[in-house]
């Protein structure tokens, strides 16, 4: 399974789509051009790999810009042919951020990984068995559901089933029966 | 014939009612002259308004303006008499543009594209983040709801508007009236009417009235799709008439505590 990691830093994605000038995610047409640039870089490098979206170095983020760049990449990936592989992790979305994505996520039924202060967090509109099974995998770095079943206090076909839709919504990576937290790579190493 | 259309001595978003009203029997045909030589006090919101206005009429309207000179003063650094004498014919004294300090966060600026929207905020940023932290003592994070609620007041303009439209932002201290500092950001822009609205002039005209003689003076408007903005109240509003075929159109939204 390919592990390698990428980071596409999205203030360089919006100064070189939009204009040179730009620090913020402001207006939908923005969002759209920033996104369809990151989509052609995902595009190029990910078979399976992570890419790290970044968006430290972005200073103002309004809701049009935040539905076009992450809502719409979202669905982009969960709708991509789940062989192709492809996961995405978001960095550096701050306090002041975090508030506005989370409420474009929930509108959308969408969620993501986010490393936050070095670990990574599940954001946005999941249920509390997906919450639950997410935390337990990311704490193991891997599990299989076996392994998790006694914990859960389910069957390990619930868990299982579980897993499976949040490997589908590219929020864990399926490999070899077992799931990674997508914080975790090393893990599959 | 001109029909002079007076603007009230303090204008902002309740007393413009006052100039819709006047405007409602006309045709956006008519020849209007605005008339604010008695103004003496006016909000973001009715500068912007007024411009609107003028953008909705068919027939470029004359305009006079301020007769004290300390609001004339203040409303040219406001940036009004710099767009205002492109858009109405000038009458009586119009001061020469000032670039003084009007005390506004933002002086009255231009929205038609996305671009204006990056300008718009990146202009106000600093400002407001030393007001709404300093003044209002609201926490940084306010900082980002505030630029959040203008980016997204203005992309209204450009994705609904026709004609672009304007965007203006003032602080007020109202401690001794009310206790507290107010922000109040006032967004305007002239736009046709949607086709939904558009029946009832036809209806009128059917039963062999006048068109438009009878038609309401403000209508409701669908409110723009302003998610997010918990905590900021916005008004939608104040329709232009001529309803059939232009609408001014006014948001405003303030904050403050």
């Amino acid at each position: 399974m390919n592990t390698a990691r990428h980071t596409i830093d999205v203030c360089a994605v919006l100064r070189s789509a939009v204009n040179q000038t730009y620090g913020n995610l402001l207006t939908r047409p923005t969002g759209m051009a920033v996104r369809h640039q990151i989509e052609r870089e995902l595009a190029a490098i990910r078979e399976g790999g992570i890419t790290s979206l970044d968006f430290s170095h972005i200073g103002m983020m309004d809701y049009s810009c935040a539905d076009e760049v992450v809502a719409k990449l979202l669905v982009l990936l969960e709708n991509d042919d789940p062989t192709r592989g492809g996961y995405v992790v978001f960095l550096g979305i701050g306090e002041d951020h975090l508030e506005l994505v989370e409420s474009v996520l929930k509108h959308h039924g969408l969620a993501l990984v986010c490393m936050c202060d070095g670990s990574p967090q599940l954001i946005g509109a999941v249920s509390e068995a997906e919450r639950r099974a997410w935390e337990m995998v990311r704490l193991r770095g891997r599990a299989a559901p076996a392994e998790l079943a006694d914990e859960f206090g389910f069957g390990e076909d619930f868990v299982a089933e579980v897993l499976d839709a949040l490997s589908r919504r590219r929020l864990v990576r399926r490999a070899s029966g077992a799931y990674i937290a997508l914080g975790a790579v090393d893990a599959v190493q | 014939m001109t029909v002079v259309i007076s603007v009230p001595s303090s204008l902002d978003d309740q007393t413009f009612e006052q100039v819709l009203e006047q405007l409602a029997p006309l045709p956006a045909d008519a020849k209007i002259l605005v008339d604010a030589r008695y103004t003496t006090w006016a909000s973001p919101y009715g500068l912007t308004a007024l411009l609107t206005l003028a953008q909705t009429r068919e027939v470029k309207p004359l305009f006079q303006g301020p007769e004290k000179d300390d609001t004339a003063s203040y409303w040219s650094r406001a940036n009004f008499f710099k767009y205002a004498e492109e858009l109405f014919e000038m009458h009586g004294k119009v001061p020469g543009l000032r670039t003084g300090d009007s005390g506004a966060l933002l002086e009255i600026t231009p929205v038609s594209r996305s671009d204006d929207v990056h300008t718009v905020v990146e202009r106000i940023q600093t400002k407001a983040a030393a007001i709404i932290t300093n003044n209002l003592h609201l926490e940084s994070r306010a900082v980002m709801g505030f630029a959040m609620t203008l980016s997204e007041a203005c992309q209204n303009i450009v994705e609904h508007a026709g004609r672009g439209g304007w965007v203006a932002v003032q602080n007020y201290n109202y401690r001794k009236r009310m206790g507290r500092q107010i922000v109040q950001i006032a967004v305007a822009g002239a736009r046709r009417a949607p086709a939904a609205h558009r029946p009832l002039g036809r209806r009128h005209r059917h039963r062999g009235r006048p068109a438009g003689r009878h038609e309401p003076l403000s209508r409701p408007w669908p409110r723009p799709g302003l998610q997010g903005h918990q905590g900021l109240r916005d008004q939608v509003g104040r329709q232009g008439r001529r309803a059939q075929r232009h609408f001014a159109r006014g948001n405003r939204a303030r904050m403050g505590r």
